[in-house]
């Protein structure tokens, strides 16, 4: 199968040979200017109430969870918690989107996509609990580790997208971003590639009105994020972050675009931070906390609450189901957490190399005899 | 069947191509990737001919960005491929600096062995070609310094392809430097000899008065002062590293505890360069066999110079027989 092309274009009318003008009418590709919303309009009629209920449970499970995380860096359990509260829409969504062997490629404040797509909760959070990086076995799970350095996830997903359809796979990665992240030299580059290769990968910004402190009005003066896809040759979708039902409806309208052989699509979710950046920042330095609640009145739980009671969908029945299951993982992970991880650092040379090089072999041994060295001095 | 040694004569560029070509017909999931790599068959043209043979989607002329090329292929190694990528020069791969330092070098690590990444960076290094700012520089250093990295560099026809394809066929990732200034250099080797393994020297040239320890674009200077060399009444040993990470000390040590007498030679900087990182691993291991300090003969501590001043700053055979020189032989 080839799948590039070499897609000669029409010559540039009266212009000379191999100019290559405008190629294509980009109206087709802009956003709309309002995002896109499903609760509180008549699509809502049209969704399927299981997955409904199956958004609300995950929606309540994630914010207890992120609740629990939270509080887990305040006992000193965890090392540090990028919150995503406020945001489960966009985290249940993204992983509810997405077919078993599809790729989730999450960024540091994506852990709860990550376990809702399936991943051990307390897997998910090795790397901010410190005992390490990755807590679960990426391969298996088709979900890339958490990654730090911003937007370099991106083109990673547009690799794995490509080499999917090179191998004849209708697998489909999608990569979670965050506004600041499309600042970033490598979200332009992973867009430009996925446009270009065609790759079937979905791109997914997070737009919670801050990159840390500094709002998106100094990170960006582009109409809206989503109006970026426009300079690329692909779709632009906006969405309201915090509708679940509307996330996952433009997700799966974009992953499945793909799957196809659409191409890739980037989409902004405009939602909101409900939390400091995490534990160790201060948000009350930059921003107004009327600003906090307006939101917390469009809160994506909340919102699923009121639209989905009207609609008879919600009942006490599984606000109460949810309620329990939300427990019962914050019980397990305090229990988990306040038990001393295991740690054995002979293995800090185990996954360097497939084979240790020589000088490995020898600061194993140094880390060896020290460790032997100081059991000695404890046994006395 | 034939028992006649199947030698054949080629330039470095040629023995690069045919090993790209041969672990390509071995190996489906080896894909190449670059800029310029496609019809016009890279502009050292290493990749000649792979996008007629191979297809487009195996040899693929990408975007103009290294990051991005770098990236992409991460996610495709994640997927099972195992890509070769094309820096077009040394200067020009910096770009890639994040993906190679942050995911590349850390991946496997980060997964606990569950997600290695077989990806072969070729990166054209050095100068001596005349070429203008950003095209010389002996950029070693910054990738030998990165845990996870194996960083490889041939100085013979024969070492090309056989480390590239030993390189190619790494479950680790492998910077591999190409000497540039040897591209064109022709030598007799053997295609179908067994494929060294990465991470041993080769002693060039044996000696009893000195070992000069050098790679990659040195090797041929060293041989000429080393032939130089007798006139003064040395006898120096030329060892190739070959390998830079991982070290090959055994092969090290046991030339320099044989000759008693080391000079390292390289071209890139000297401060905190790959031969400071020798002289101190030697002289921590040989000590008592040394009959002088080992001494570094480098590029001088600045940017890389215009085309018409750099062989004043490259080494060569004086500053390396100064260095010989400087020995304490009187003592």
């Amino acid at each position: 199968m080839t799948v590039l092309d070499h897609r000669h274009l029409a010559p540039v009318p009266g212009w000379l040979p191999g100019a290559t003008g405008p190629r294509s009418d980009p109206a087709p590709l802009l956003p709309d200017a309002a995002p896109v919303r499903v609760l509180g309009t008549p699509a809502l009629d049209k969704a399927d109430p299981l997955l409904l209920r199956e958004l609300y449970r995950r929606l309540v499970v994630g914010r207890r969870y992120n609740q629990q995380a939270t509080t887990l860096t305040k006992q000193g359990r965890l090392a540090v918690y990028p919150a995503s509260t406020g945001q489960e829409a966009c985290q249940v969504a993204a992983a509810l989107a997405l077919r078993e062997d599809d790729w989730l490629f999450p960024s540091y404040r994506d852990t709860l996509a990550v376990v809702s797509r399936g991943v051990d909760p307390l897997a998910a959070l090795t790397l901010l609990r410190g005992n390490a990086h990755t807590g679960y076995d990426p391969r298996a799970a088709r979900t890339a580790p958490l990654c730090t350095p911003l937007a370099t996830q991106a083109p990673h997903a547009v690799g794995l997208a490509h080499a999917a359809r090179l191998r004849g796979s209708d697998t489909v990665a999608l990569a979670l971003l965050g506004d600041g992240g499309t600042s970033e030299g490598d979200f332009h580059e992973a867009l430009n590639f996925a446009a270009v290769l065609h790759a079937p990968v979905v791109f997914l910004v997070q737009n919670n009105g801050y990159a840390i402190s500094v709002p998106l009005t100094q990170q960006s003066a582009a109409p809206s994020l989503a109006h970026k896809a426009v300079g690329y040759g692909m779709p632009g979708r906006l969405v309201d972050g915090n509708d679940a039902v509307a996330m996952h409806s433009v997700l799966s309208e974009a992953i499945e675009y793909a799957r196809n052989g659409g191409g890739p699509t980037l989409i902004e979710a405009l939602t909101y931070r409900i939390e400091a950046h995490t534990n160790a920042d201060d948000a009350t330095r930059y921003r107004e906390a009327a600003e906090v609640t307006a939101w917390r009145e469009h809160d994506p739980i909340l919102l699923m609450d009121r639209h989905l009671r009207a609609a008879g969908i919600l009942d006490d029945e599984l606000v109460q189901d949810a309620a329990d299951e939300a427990e019962a993982l914050a019980a397990r992970m305090r229990a988990e957490f306040h038990a001393e991880p295991v740690l054995d650092p002979h293995a800090l040379f185990a996954h360097v190399y497939a084979e240790p090089t020589p000088q490995l072999r020898e600061q194993a041994s140094q880390l060896a005899a020290e460790l032997a060295a100081e059991s000695e001095v404890h046994e006395r | 069947m034939s028992t006649a040694v199947q030698t054949r004569t080629s330039t470095m560029a040629q023995a690069l191509n045919s090993a790209l070509k041969d672990a390509m017909r071995a190996d489906p999931t080896v894909h190449v990737m670059g800029e310029d790599v496609g019809a016009l068959g890279g502009v050292f043209r290493i990749t000649d001919g792979l996008t007629a043979e191979f297809g487009a989607d195996r040899c693929l002329d990408t975007p103009l960005a290294e990051a991005g090329i770098l990236g992409t292929a991460i996610g495709m190694a994640m997927y099972g491929l195992r890509p070769v990528v094309e820096m077009q020069f040394d200067a020009f791969a910096y770009p890639a600096m994040e993906q190679l330092v942050s995911h590349v070098a850390k991946m496997r690590n980060r997964t606990a062995g569950a997600m290695p990444l077989p990806i072969t960076i070729r990166i054209p290094y050095g100068g001596g070609i005349g070429g203008v700012e950003h095209h010389s520089d002996s950029s070693e250093a910054y990738y030998t310094q990165t845990p996870g990295l194996h960083v490889v560099t041939p100085a013979t026809v024969a070492d090309a392809y056989g480390l590239l394809r030993a390189s190619i066929a790494s479950d680790d990732p492998v910077i591999f430097l190409e000497p540039k200034r040897l591209y064109w250099g022709k030598a007799e080797w053997d295609p179908t000899a067994p494929v060294e393994p990465i991470g041993r020297a080769a002693l060039r040239r044996t000696g009893r008065s000195a070992v000069l320890i050098t790679y990659g674009p040195s090797l041929p200077v060293c041989l000429e002062a080393a032939e130089a060399a007798k006139a003064e009444g040395w006898d120096l040993a030329v060892l190739d590293l070959r390998t830079l990470v991982p070290f090959d000390d055994e092969t090290v040590c046991e030339v320099v505890r044989s000759v008693g007498r080391a000079v390292v030679v390289h071209e890139s900087t000297g401060f905190g360069g790959v031969g400071a990182e020798i002289a101190a691993r030697v002289t921590e291991r040989c000590f008592h066999h040394l009959a002088a300090p080992v001494l570094r003969v480098a590029g001088f501590d600045i940017p890389y110079p215009p085309p018409m001043l750099e062989h004043h700053h490259l080494p060569g055979v004086d500053r390396i027989l100064d260095a010989v020189s400087r020995l304490q032989w009187e003592e």
